[in-house]
């Protein structure tokens, strides 16, 4: 507040020549005719209390992006429960159960549903609730509001009515849709940063009605009224139309004075608005959509698994049905002691048909063990633990802005496995959007010394991999090998660069060179150019300088980032811009003795400020001694274009750095000038003038044509380059990510060089590659008939390019294809669509620019739905939003201070690089859990079912369940429900380490090794062997026989018991020979199960036995002292897991797998005793890779090699057997 | 790798060996009467013998055994093809009532066989009505060997599921008689043939005990039994059976277990020399990172 109060009388929209134009002829226009439906909305400002009824009520601001209410809850969570086809089966069986026909009592049937409705309810109704918080968190934000009488008091935003009249201080969101009233500006300006809304940084300027630009204070608001008429509540961001009724006159508004909710102020100390669009009116909330629900891959497949096991169930049930009609027609009028004769329709000998489809549903419940119930709790249970690990994993944790991860939707977790092409954002994800000043080259000479990050990370790995190769070589050859000296030379250069002493950090200056800094420039020979290279940086911008009161040091504001790098290196060479006023700007010029500062005044006397069509920004300037300059700065192509004949001195020169520092991703411009004489300005200044005062359509063009006169002959410089700060580790997790044999498309909305230079910097790009650009050609668009012109155009290019990559025969030639906005909206069109997806697929990166949000939608459907991959979007802003929602996985980065991508994604994290951890770790794991135990899960259920279905055949498929009600109850919820939960929750095949060391492991997911349907018949069938194994054994030894020294033979509850004994035994077993990860817990829940299990048997024989029946004390008394009992569940458990033991051990021995593999080395310790080898390894064991820096560091050791390779022809061209390592 | 070929042998020998003789040491004798005991006059319409009450139902069997049968010997019947598992006649019972006897109203759970006449029936359902009632009386040359009829249903069903206070009360007084009937002064928790009937069997065949003889027989002995043929198996095409065998620690004379131990005994053997015969000829060390698949991709290359 207290900095912007210096200069808040100041005209800032003197500075701008082409942008924030004032449609001054637009106001004499008149007000716009809002007639008919869409232009309802009425707005009494400073009268909110009009806005309290009928028809003037609106939607008030508090906003909410829960699913439920307190009312809503119950039948809408019902109906999403049911909405998978086990939960109705269930359902359905639990209403049978009420009636005689059911096999087993109503409460078996009842309870395990409750509960499992209940679980995910809760579930449901929790992860509600935290979106609530986050709404609540919203809402509850202050704003100042006008009370009327001229105070402001603050009040909560979701108070706010429309009506209102606000003030916004600095950097603070507006609460909802405002007309801008006046600023801290006398001229109504403010800059807005709309990041939130379409993700764009750089600020827009907004500009308040010249009517209003009186009601600058908050007294002056006592009296205020006005009327809007406008348009109804629309999701079109970049219009709005209304009327403003002030004082009698009619003034038309346009989208220039409208700031929309979740935008941001900026540079602007305050500004004043009445609210017209409240809450879910407001544009941006109206621009966003239900998010939808997604379910995991394996999620889908387990449904048809359940549609599989329901046409089991419905088979056999089919076939007991006819069993049981045959038996009842035929043989029942026999059993007597059944009195047929008295029979109830369900067993009525007379209308055997009947009683056979009354069986029918009687066996379709009976065999429902068959769909496991709990399967769907249980993964929901494991994937909320899992997302707490998530959540909680410290290596995820930002320190700086205290945010952790977070798993905002759990049902995902496994689908993080499986991911085959990352959609990837740049601004805020890959990029801080801060600029660093590196490097520079000054009249043909690069000064600089310092790499940029990703310089750093390819010189590091380039020395491991040297290392490597080095020791791997001479494993081969001996050491006395020569010629590597050259390798060696140069990768030690490029480390020595990296060496840097730390010195005092200034944000946006990394920038060394001791030629350079601390005045020493002025010794170089060349001091005159650097000089005036220095003065375009410290004058040629449109930022303002902020003083900060207490510590006297000088922040400036600009609006874009490069600007304000270019001001902090000027003044850390010496020429500090301190102050700006209407016409002049002044320097404090530390030249020629550094000790005693010069304060100079440069008159403004013309600013042709940046559009990007112009690519370009000058001033003209005349210095203390009266000299006119023009001091320009721009894109090289541009600048080169416009230089004079004697300006092209350091072309060539400055031209080779320029590459050199767009190969290290950097960005860069070229900076010239020229010196005016008087009358050559005036004439020009006249005609500039003329255009400027000009009205009408044509005045852009004219100022155009005129700024372009001007911008001619300059006599180039030098050049800039500006590091577009990656974010930390960025380049590391690519090339991680990369090595994982993952896919990294990036969608940004920057411009194409923007884009190409973080494709350099994020080793996405490298030298070498070829590049396809897919444009559109200017000619085709003039022609008639255009749009098909373009299309053909397209489709040529695209044809060609595949053609290219077809015949390309170098296996190491990779290809990057880069497509702009507009050639897309044209490519993703239905005819063209797979076309581009052809090519883009074989291509090893992709890059889209200037793309828009749309876009991104719908690039990431046309990769989700024409390769039927999985495809993960990650982002930050609100413009990523249709993407994040668009993808299989949607990443929000959290900790910037929008909201809008994370409440859309499906997991949020704080730093791009925090996804190498969250895809190849948790997303390994979790996918690896989650497919085991949902394998498990149909094993185990299966095994238990079908005995059901076994036992039927020798009752004459009568329905009769040789269980005791309770065991089948406590089956599924208590004796095999921890183990497995256990087992999708700490799983791990290696551990977190090693997951990151072998990333080339992570491939077992998206190759969907552990969840394909080999594996899952496999488990069924290994639960039909034990289901018949466990019958069969069972019932061949209590046949007819005593089973006890007694000579007591077994009823049906003895045998049932002994069978689920087995049961419990085989399931427990069998989980514990699938785990490979074992703590105190696993072994609490598996033997724990099993204790559980004769626990409650023991205490379950306690009970009454009118309760209880047969199963009274059976424990205690029929089944623990007979050795029988015991012997018999030995023989049962190791004869079921003796196949599948076999199984593993010929797998492990034969076909081991890699996890197999490392697990052995990490056992034996080899890692320790081997370290070469395990370094050897971990090089190994990545995806074959054409991007990541590992990727470049390669291609140059090959190109290196290469020459090598041809010099050691020339010398010893006889002998040519220098075999090639590679 | 020998780890795992070794622990593929999960039983030590001696464990299957002892289940088999376990089993072997049993000596059992088994005789079919049903057919036999029927007079040669309605052998071609056994049910129309044995529904009519006028005919002797007495048979005599004589019996030779074969072994040294230690004591105690074991008496079961066996019935064969009788579905006592069926789910009509399993759920056809009432716990409470047995327990509590005509304090418990609620016999619902009992059909077809609740009530009689509008009183209720103790003990209610199909299952005691359909009570087994054919006895035996043995002996040995012209001895009567005495047989011990008690303590043949487990002690927790007599002391604690079969009510000490309960008579049996309008049992089988209606029109259809089915098994065996009840002495009413009798209480049920003391009705042994009744508490081990209402132990339902989990096979269409199935015996249960008699009683018990507790004196050896030897080699040669003639056992004359003296049994009534009361109960109708002959409705649905069934067997009747009497059994005498000795137990041993396992039960019964059954082979399974002990067959199938070294069934899977041996096949645990089998499987780990195989094991071990491929660990020989080809082996691949543990931890031996050239079997990782991004070296063996390499190796195809």
């Amino acid at each position: 507040m207290a900095r912007g109060r210096i200069r808040a009388k100041f005209r800032r929209s003197n500075l701008y020549t082409f942008a924030c134009l004032r449609p001054t002829a637009a106001e004499s226009e008149g007000p716009q005719s809002l007639q008919g439906p869409g232009f309802s909305r009425i707005v009494h400002c400073n009268e909110p209390v009009l806005h309290k009824k009928k028809p003037l009520k609106y939607c008030s601001n508090s906003i909410s992006t829960t699913r439920y209410n307190v009312i809503t809850f119950l039948p809408k969570a019902f109906f999403e429960q049911f909405r998978r086809v086990a939960n109705i089966y269930f359902l359905v069986a639990a209403i049978c159960s009420l009636f005689s026909f059911s096999p087993f009592s109503p409460l078996s049937m009842i309870a395990p549903l409750v509960f499992v409705l209940g679980v995910s309810m809760t579930k449901e109704a929790i992860e509600d609730w935290h979106r609530f918080i986050q709404d609540m968190k919203v809402n509850t934000r202050k704003v100042m509001v006008h009370k009327g009488g001229g105070v402001f008091r603050n009040k909560q935003w979701r108070n706010l009515q429309v009506g209102d009249v606000l003030k916004v201080e600095k950097d603070k969101f507006f609460p909802a849709d405002l007309l801008l009233l006046s600023s801290s500006y006398e001229d109504g300006l403010c800059y807005v940063e709309t990041m939130n809304l379409d993700g764009e940084t750089n600020l827009k300027v907004k500009r308040s009605l010249e009517v209003t630009l009186g009601l600058d204070s908050d007294e002056s608001f006592k009296d205020f009224k006005g009327m809007i008429r406008c348009e109804d509540p629309n999701p079109s961001l970049y219009t709005f139309i209304g009327n403003f009724d002030y004082e009698r006159e009619v003034y038309p508004l346009d989208p220039t004075q409208i700031l929309l909710r979740d935008s941001k102020l900026r540079n602007t100390a305050f500004i004043y608005g009445v609210v017209i669009f409240t809450g879910h009116d407001s544009k941006v909330m109206q621009n966003s959509t239900k998010s939808p629900s997604k379910r995991s891959r394996i999620e889908r497949k387990m449904d048809r698994i359940i549609y599989v096991l329901l046409s089991v169930l419905l088979g056999i049930s089919v076939i007991s049905s006819i069993g049981f009609y045959i038996q009842t027609k035929y043989q029942m009028p026999d059993w007597w002691y059944l009195q047929p004769q008295s029979g109830t329709s369900c067993y009525d000998p007379n209308n055997a048909i009947a009683s056979g489809f009354c069986h029918f549903v009687t066996a379709l419940m009976l065999y429902g063990y068959l769909i496991p119930i709990s399967l769907y709790v249980s993964i929901e249970m494991v994937k909320f633990l899992q997302a707490i690990f998530i959540n909680r994993d410290i290596d995820m944790y930002d320190g700086e802005s205290g945010t952790p991860a977070q798993a905002r939707t759990s049902n995902l977790n496994e689908e993080l496995g499986q991911v085959d092409t990352i959609l990837s954002d740049k601004t805020g994800t890959l990029t801080c959007n801060q600029m660093d000043f590196l490097k520079c080259s000054i009249a043909g000479s690069a000064y600089g010394v310092k790499s940029s990050e990703v310089e750093l990370a390819a010189a590091k790995q380039m020395a491991v991999d040297l290392e490597e190769e080095e020791s791997g070589i001479s494993a081969y050859r001996g050491p006395n090998h020569h010629g590597r000296s050259e390798i060696e030379l140069e990768s030690i250069v490029t480390t020595v660069d990296g060496k840097d002493e730390k010195k005092k950090v200034v944000k946006g200056f990394s920038f060394e060179d001791s030629r350079l800094m601390d005045g020493n420039w002025i010794k170089d020979p060349k001091a005159k150019d650097i000089l005036l290279f220095l003065r375009i940086l410290a004058i040629c911008h449109t930022a303002i300088p902020e003083i900060n009161e207490e510590t006297n040091e000088i922040t400036y504001e600009a609006e874009s980032p490069d600007e304000i790098a270019f001001l902090v290196a000027a003044r850390e060479f010496g020429f500090e811009f301190f102050r700006r006023n209407q016409s002049s700007i002044y320097v404090r010029e530390g030249c020629p003795s550094p000790g005693d500062p010069v304060e100079r005044e440069y008159k403004l006397l013309n600013l042709l400020d940046f559009t990007s069509k112009r690519k370009r920004m000058s001033v003209i300037v005349q210095d203390e001694d009266g000299q006119i300059l023009l001091l320009c700065k721009g894109a090289d192509s541009i600048i080169f274009d416009r230089l004079a004949k004697n300006g092209r001195a350091y072309e060539e020169v400055t031209t080779k750095h320029l590459n050199e520092y767009g190969e290290n991703g950097l960005r860069t411009l070229a900076l010239a000038y020229k010196r005016l004489d008087k009358a050559e300005y005036t004439s020009w200044n006249n005609e500039f003038m003329k255009a400027k005062t000009s009205i009408g359509s044509d005045r852009e063009a004219m100022l155009e044509k005129v700024s372009d006169m001007m911008e001619r002959d300059l006599i180039l410089i030098g050049a800039t380059a500006v590091e577009d700060k990656l974010q930390k580790g960025v380049p590391q997790c690519i090339d991680k990510l990369a090595q994982a044999g993952l896919k990294l498309w990036v969608l940004t909305g920057d411009k194409m060089e923007t884009a190409i230079n973080i494709g350099f910097a994020c080793s996405l790009l490298r030298q070498g590659m070829k590049q396809i650009c897919i444009s559109i050609n200017s000619d085709t668009l003039g022609r008639q008939d255009a749009k098909k012109a373009v299309k053909d155009d397209i489709l040529m290019q695209i044809t060609n390019a595949s053609q290219m990559v077809k015949l390309e025969k170098d296996p190491h030639a990779a290809f990057a294809l880069i497509i702009d906005g507009k050639t897309l909206t044209y490519a993703l069109e239905e005819d063209l669509k797979n076309h581009f997806l052809g090519l883009a697929v074989d291509c090893a990166s992709v890059i889209c620019c200037r793309v828009s949000p749309k876009q991104k939608a719908l690039v990431t459907r046309l990769v989700k739905e024409g390769t039927g991959k999985t495809t993960l979007a990650i982002g930050d802003g609100a413009n990523d939003v249709g993407m994040i929602q668009e993808a299989d996985i949607g990443v929000g980065i959290s900790g910037v201070e929008g909201m809008q991508a994370v409440m859309a994604s499906d997991f949020a994290i704080a730093q791009f690089r925090f996804l190498e951890k969250l895809l190849v770790v948790h997303g390994h794991w979790c996918y690896k859990r989650i497919a085991q135990m949902i394998c498990y899960f149909f094993y185990k259920n299966i095994a238990f079912g079908l005995t059901f279905f076994y036992f039927e055949a020798v009752t004459a498929f009568s329905g009769q369940s040789i269980y005791d009600d309770w065991y089948m109850i406590l089956f599924n919820v208590f004796v095999t429900s921890l183990p497995v939960i256990s087992l999708g929750v700490f799983e791990q095949d290696v551990s977190s380490e090693i997951c990151l060391q072998f990333p080339a492991l992570y491939q077992q997911g998206p190759k969907n090794l552990f969840f394909d349907w080999y594996r899952i018949l496999g488990w069924m069938g290994n639960g039909l062997v034990a289901s018949a194994v466990i019958f069969v054994f069972n019932i061949a030894f209590f046949y007819r026989q005593a089973f006890r020294p007694g000579g007591q033979t077994a009823d049906m509850t003895t045998v049932g018991t002994a069978m689920f004994t087995c049961i419990v035994w085989v399931v427990n077993c069998q989980i514990a020979l699938t785990m490979s990860h074992f703590t105190w817990i696993q072994h609490l829940f598996i033997w724990g199960s099993i204790g559980f299990w004769y626990l409650f048997l023991l205490i379950y024989g306690l009970l009454s036995p009118s309760y209880t029946g047969n199963v009274y004390k059976i424990l205690q008394e029929v089944l623990g002292p007979a050795p029988s009992y015991w012997t018999i569940t030995l023989l049962v458990t190791v004869t079921c897991n003796l196949l599948y033991f076999s199984h593993i051990s010929i797998q492990r021995c034969f076909y081991p797998m890699d996890h197999h593999v490392i697990q052995e080395i990490k056992y034996y310790k080899k890692d320790v005793r081997d370290k070469i080898m395990w370094t050897r390894e971990k090089s190994k064991a990545r995806q074959e890779t054409k991007i990541g820096f590992t990727a470049r560091v390669e291609a140059k050791i090959r190109y290196l090699r290469g020459r090598l390779h041809k010099k050691h022809l020339s010398l010893n061209s006889p002998r040519t057997a220098v075999a090639s390592p590679s | 790798m020998l780890m795992v070929a070794a622990s593929q042998q999960p039983l030590p020998c001696p464990v299957q060996y002892h289940h088999l003789q376990g089993a072997k040491r049993v000596v059992e004798i088994v005789e079919r009467y049903d057919a036999e005991c029927v007079p040669d006059a309605y052998k071609s319409n056994k049910v129309a013998y044995i529904k009519n009450g006028s005919i002797s139902k007495n048979c005599t069997k004589l019996l030779k055994v074969d072994k040294l049968m230690k004591a105690p010997i074991y008496i079961y019947y066996q019935l064969d093809n009788y579905y006592q598992n069926h789910r009509r006649y399993v759920k056809s019972r009432s716990d409470k009532q047995l327990l509590d006897g005509l304090q418990n109203n609620d016999t619902s759970s009992c059909k077809p066989e609740e009530s009689n006449g509008g009183l209720p029936v103790v003990p209610c359902g199909l299952v005691a009505w359909s009570l087994f009632n054919d006895s035996y009386i043995f002996t040995r040359g012209a001895v009567p060997l005495k047989v011990n009829r008690k303590n043949i249903a487990w002690k927790s069903d007599r002391d604690h599921k079969f009510g000490k206070r309960v008579y049996p009360f309008n049992f089988q007084n209606g029109s259809l008689i089915g098994g065996g009937k009840l002495d009413p002064h009798i209480p049920l928790s003391d009705q042994e043939d009744l508490i081990v009937w209402m132990r339902t069997a989990a096979l269409p065949s199935f015996r249960k005990l008699y009683g018990r003889i507790e004196e050896d027989l030897h080699p040669s002995d003639l056992i004359t039994v003296n049994l009534t043929n009361n109960y109708n198996t002959y409705s649905f095409g069934g067997a009747k059976k009497l059994v005498l065998s000795t137990s041993s620690w396992l039960g019964g004379k059954n082979d399974f277990l002990g067959v199938f131990y070294i069934f899977v005994g041996s096949s645990c053997i089998f499987i780990s020399l195989v094991f071990l015969l491929l660990h020989l000829k080809d082996s691949r060390p543990c931890g031996d990172a050239t079997f990782s698949y991004w070296n063996r991709k390499n190796v195809s290359l």
